[in-house]
């Protein structure tokens, strides 16, 4: 089975059609990327995935079962995202353990308090910050708390927008460490938006680059690290982006 | 020849409720007609470098220093009118993000003859020619039109590309580069970089790339002082960057993912050792 499933899905924000006939299968368990430039639409296939774009056509499913147009709790329970800025997706005014306690009181579940614990050590967060608030976090540790709150309803598959474009190098390096580590305790998808082609070659299965709404191609990430693109956009996505082998550390 | 800037000993400082606080400690680096890059993490203050060189940093916070000269001229001893007489003309800085950097109700064109007005009494037509030759210099198609738009009519990588325009029409010595290509996208930040460099090259300025990306400046540089909660850890020849002694530096190069990545897991710094506070 297919944790996500996309059929010709087009995606518009009010008369502007922003993403033209998406066709995506992504097997469960796997983690691929979306890669392109700001515009391309690819945080908006994200969003009309996690129903925050509602003004879509085409079918998306996700665990075999077709989403409808409005919340969707099932979806809810099984797919949960995760966004760029860590700075502006906590609430200033509740604490850690509120933050991570919502999805839980939402769906009704029990247990609260040893959860938020468990998921808060999961994440690689001390338990003296249970009950800070963002604005006690530095970046990176924020950062934890949202892949936190997206974890706590045990989902199957992630949603990662663009997670550590906001993060210094090291921070991103122990936020991908912990991604990493995440999918293979948990067997979790990710669907992953970015466009620093490096963090797909450490994270990632397979790729597509998308350009203007469409996708021009999808490869693997073997082909992607051999520099063996086919489209001539992918080229020169990975030409802007090279140079990083260059100063890789003897 | 006598450096372009000559800094000793540079050292910048906020109160807080808890006393001061220095965020660059006494930091000394010269600069010839060359490109210098900063690299850093937050809040290891090379920001606060790049704008203490331009007199920015406003009280409370306080700027001391041994010496700092540009060209000669004791920037420690000039007044505010004087440093206006500088920026700009002397030293301009490009900012990281063009979206609140652009006047939002003046033309981009306006905008530009306003930085070259400022400081030189010319013909008015002469001012437009000079615009559109600007504009035409970082690569922005049909001038004429872009220069009559507005700020929130043209797309990040246009507006950075204006800013640039802006800073470099009155034809500084100095150029201050602010992570100038962070809001931008990968395959545009080539490009913008691209522009600054090959018109320091052409104009033969100096330039201060600062930026958290090693990768980027070690191809766009000559020279890198690594920054770290306020001090200098390293500084080499950006061709030897990866034959980093310092911990830090060593620990940054290897904390990012390369194109062809095969490691399992990223090695992490550990910050107890280094960190500032």
């Amino acid at each position: 089975m297919n944790a996500i499933t996309l059929t010709d899905l087009d995606v518009s924000y009010g008369d502007t059609k922003v993403v033209h006939g998406i066709n995506l299968e992504i097997a469960e368990g796997e983690s691929f990327a979306l890669v392109g430039e700001s515009g391309s639409g690819k945080s908006t296939v994200l969003r009309a995935i996690a129903g925050l774009a509602p003004d879509w056509e085409g079918r998306i499913s996700v665990l075999g079962k077709a989403r409808t147009h409005g919340i969707d709790r099932q979806v809810a329970r099984h797919c949960q995202m995760v966004f760029q800025d860590p700075y502006g997706s906590l609430h200033p005014r509740k604490t850690i353990d509120a933050t991570l306690a919502e999805p839980l009181a939402i769906h009704g579940l029990s247990n609260r308090g040893a959860r938020v614990e468990a998921m808060l050590a999961a994440v690689g967060l001390d338990r003296r910050f249970r009950f800070r608030f963002p604005h006690q976090l530095s970046g990176g540790q924020r950062q934890r708390v949202a892949i936190a709150r997206a974890l706590m309803l045990e989902p199957k598959v992630l949603l990662l927008d663009e997670p550590t474009s906001a993060l210094d190098v090291s921070v991103q390096a122990e936020i991908l460490n912990l991604l990493k580590r995440l999918r293979r305790e948990q067997g979790l998808t990710y669907l992953l938006v970015t466009h620093n082609l490096p963090v797909v070659s450490f994270l990632c299965d397979r790729l597509a680059v998308m350009r203007h709404g469409r996708i021009v191609e999808v490869a693997g990430v073997d082909q992607l690290k051999a520099g063996a693109l086919t489209e001539p956009y992918s080229k020169e996505l990975l030409a802007a982006s090279g140079g990083h082998a260059e100063i890789l550390p003897t | 020849m006598a450096p372009l800037v000559d800094i000793a000993n540079l050292r910048v400082s906020f109160p807080t409720p808890r006393g001061r606080v220095e965020v660059v400690k006494g930091i000394s680096f010269t600069l010839g007609r060359e490109r210098l890059g900063i690299v850093g993490e937050s809040g290891s203050g090379k920001s606060m470098t790049g704008r203490s060189i331009l007199k920015l940093i406003r009280p409370p916070g306080r700027v001391t220093a041994d010496r700092m000269t540009f060209d000669g001229i004791d920037l420690l001893a000039q007044s505010e009118r004087d440093m206006r007489a500088i920026r700009g003309a002397r030293i301009s800085m490009v900012m990281q993000d063009p979206k609140f950097s652009l006047n939002p109700v003046m033309t981009v064109g306006e905008q530009i003859a306003e930085a070259l007005v400022t400081h030189k009494k010319l013909p008015r037509r002469q001012i437009y020619e000079r615009v559109i030759a600007m504009l035409e210099a970082v690569r922005i198609n049909d001038p004429a039109r872009v220069a009559k738009l507005y700020p929130h009519e043209i797309s990040g990588g246009m507006g950075q590309r204006v800013m640039i325009a802006m800073m470099l029409i009155p034809e500084p010595d100095l150029l201050i580069a602010d992570e100038p290509t962070s809001a931008l996208d990968v395959s545009v930040q080539a490009q913008v970089l691209d522009i600054i460099d090959d018109l320091v090259r052409d104009k033969g300025m100096g330039l201060i790339l600062i930026s958290h990306d090693l990768s980027l400046v070690s191809r766009y540089c000559d020279r890198i002082l690594v920054m770290n909660a306020g001090t200098v850890v390293e500084e080499c020849v950006a061709s030897e960057l990866q034959n980093a002694k310092h911990p830090y530096t060593r620990g940054l190069l290897a904390a990012m993912p390369t194109l062809d990545e095969s490691r399992e897991e990223l090695p992490v710094l550990d910050r107890t050792q280094w960190a500032g506070t």
